[in-house]
């Protein structure tokens, strides 16, 4: 049995007609096929907007799917909820839950009195896992007056209260300063290795995130899975090819264009700095670099720095879209 | 770094317990903690009840009128609770992000309606008490109870039909957003006036106090008023046993009606992508 299991998963959003757009529908997620183990730590990587959050929902049973079938332990979503939502958990970065006049450790007693857990033993787990993320002596401040990166913590604390079997998390280190997002990091990879009935899924769009802790991730972007593999064998995907980091004198947009053409080019993407041009390049294999050298020689452009690197797994991104996570979010918006 | 501590779960009558309570206790706690509350819920009504009395004393209305005024800025609390606070529960909670929490969790929603509704009465009866204290104080208001048991039952009764129809309402106005909640506050004036609050139901005629006896605290009232004033028979709508009964039926009617909208509340919010939405 799966963890989680989906086929043909598809869940589309009806959008209102408003004064910019008529309305329409939006395919939030597409066709997904995911199979993940019982004891997995499981990463979902995509950019802003890929669909995420709402695989996340369906899961959880908050949000129906339009097409297709999703499986908790071996639970259907629509069939039943119920029995799912004796076995999850979920907590999403950012959120705002609880009542800001509740002390920290009041709004985390209540949310274990939706789990039937006595109050004793919900106190005792309380004081322990805030100790755990370093927030016991906060205990008593009420959750209004906490930072953003505190009151995170006190989120995820939420979701390891109640021993759920599948954790989902959603961008969990979301507004965390570097510390406590380490912190947080080893504790959700403790947390899965310590039980192998533990399943956890997170979500995140850091690369790092999804590569230090994950023992497989998939890559999705506009609602479809494009990719799922361990990080180390999707990086080695890659490895035929070479990754360069050049940084070149000058290089416009249009002739990034021309430069796209050089037979062995794979992918590629440029960013303009003040002293020329950075480009990240995917090229079928060393060689290739002589074409760049003379393409780049005939438009007067000189390297100023050339480096060869591992690949990484916003390479492999970028080789499956064409374009970086970023750029995938700032051209979403238009 | 292995979890230390075990924890154990409930499930049936003792979960839908903690669950009243857990989701009670912010309400309960809160008028404790935060008292903004003696304000807008003390002062602003307290306003509305003296203009009220004076009003009558201009006009040489009969003593008990007083009475009736003071108790009815009292059970106004009530009101206000289902209109600004019961009601409008649900979208906040979708707001906060605490509704998503309350569905994925293995408690039922109505343990959760349940929890909100105890904890408003609870701070809505501290805040009807200190009316009534001052009230009476004020205006040396005099009480003779005919039965403590008809009293105590009326009370109840209303109470389950109000909140009943409160927690019917939470689920409506999440499904239908922020305008059914605007429309509803169209008519909280209205609804002050025909519910009597401040007098006799029966002034209006027969056929309009029947229609404002949809509103629980109409008829809840009415009854009260009968048991505790001299001449509240003389000027009741209907009798008192007529009045419990139609309260019965509304707080079954309002209870039922409340588990069905939550039900179906929760099948159309899943299907239409409600729950956690916050774009309205
Ligand atoms: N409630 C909603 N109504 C309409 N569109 C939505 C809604 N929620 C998400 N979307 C759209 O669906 C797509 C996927 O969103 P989401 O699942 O939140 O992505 P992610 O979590 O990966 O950022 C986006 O284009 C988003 O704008
Ligand atoms: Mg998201």
């Amino acid at each position: 049995m799966f963890a989680v299991e989906t086929e043909a998963l598809g869940r589309i959003y009806k959008i209102k007609k408003t004064r910019k757009e008529p309305a329409h529908t939006l395919i939030a997620l597409d066709n997904v096929n995911l199979k993940v183990n019982q004891g997995e730590l499981f990463g979902l990587l995509g950019p802003n907007g890929a669909g995420k959050t709402t695989l996340i929902k369906v899961l959880t049973t908050l949000l129906g799917p339009s097409s297709g079938t999703a499986r908790v332990n071996g639970l259907d979503v629509a069939r039943q909820p119920e029995e799912i939502r004796r076995q999850i958990n979920m907590v999403s970065g950012g959120e705002t839950s609880g009542y800001g006049l509740l002390t920290v450790r009041e709004n985390l007693w209540m949310f274990t009195q939706f789990y039937g857990i006595p109050s004793r033993q919900a106190n005792e787990r309380i004081m322990e896992l805030l100790k755990i993320v370093g927030l016991e002596d906060r205990a008593n401040t009420k959750s209004s007056n906490l930072s953003t990166g505190l009151r995170q913590k006190m989120n995820i604390v939420r979701g390891f209260m109640t021993d759920p079997t599948v954790l989902f998390l959603d961008e969990p280190t979301l507004g965390l300063d570097v510390g406590a997002a380490r912190d947080v990091r080893r504790f959700v990879r403790e947390w899965v290795s310590e039980d192998p009935r533990r399943t956890l899924l997170l979500t995140t769009h850091y690369m790092v995130e999804a590569e230090e802790m994950c023992d497989r991730v998939a890559i999705i972007n506009q609602g479809k899975i494009l990719a799922c593999d361990t990080p180390q064998r999707l990086k080695e995907s890659l490895s035929s090819e070479g990754v360069f980091s050049i940084q070149v004198s000058a290089l416009d947009q249009s002739e990034f264009e021309e430069l796209k053409q050089i037979p062995g080019f794979r992918q590629g993407t440029i960013k303009q700095i003040e002293s020329g041009a950075e480009l990240e390049l995917v090229l079928a294999d060393d060689s290739v670099l002589a074409g760049l050298i003379g393409f780049l020689a005939a438009k007067g452009s000189s390297i100023i720095t050339l480096h060869k690197r591992e690949a990484t797994l916003e390479d492999v991104f970028i080789s499956l879209v064409g374009k970086s996570m970023k750029d995938v979010e700032n051209g979403a918006a238009d | 770094m292995a979890l230390q501590t075990k924890v154990t779960r409930r499930s049936g009558p003792r979960l839908f317990f903690q669950t009243v309570i857990g989701r009670a206790y912010p309400r309960i706690i809160g008028t404790q903690r935060d008292l903004a509350w003696l304000f807008f819920d003390i002062f602003l009504p307290f306003l509305s009840m003296v203009a009220y009395v004076y009003i009558y004393r201009a006009l040489k209305a009969p003593e008990e009128y007083i009475g009736f005024v003071v108790l009815g800025s009292a059970m106004t609390a009530y009101w206000l609770n289902i209109l600004w606070a019961m009601s409008s529960q649900l979208y906040w909670e979708k707001e906060t992000g605490n509704l998503a929490l309350y569905i994925i969790s293995p408690t039922s929603m109505m343990a959760i309606l349940f929890g909100m509704a105890s904890g408003g009465l609870f701070a809505t009866t501290v805040r009807a008490l200190v009316i009534l204290v001052i009230g009476n104080w004020l205006f040396h208001v005099s009480y003779t109870v005919v039965s403590f048991w008809a009293l105590f039952l009326v009370f109840v009764l209303t109470m389950a039909a109000l909140y009943g129809l409160g927690m019917m309402l939470s689920s409506l106005f999440l499904l239908f957003n922020r305008e059914a909640w605007h429309t509803a506050n169209l008519l909280q004036a209205p609804v002050m006036l025909f519910s009597g609050f401040y007098f006799p139901v029966r002034v209006f005629g027969f056929w309009a106090a029947a229609a404002a006896s949809i509103i629980p605290l109409t008829l809840g009232m009415d009854a009260i008023r009968q048991l505790v004033f001299p001449s509240g028979p003389l000027l009741g709508f209907l009798s008192v046993k007529v009045e419990l009964i139609v309260l019965s039926i509304l707080s079954v009617a309002f209870l039922f009606g409340a588990f069905y909208t939550l039900r179906l509340m929760e099948r159309l919010a899943i299907r239409l992508g409600r729950i956690t939405d916050r774009l309205g």
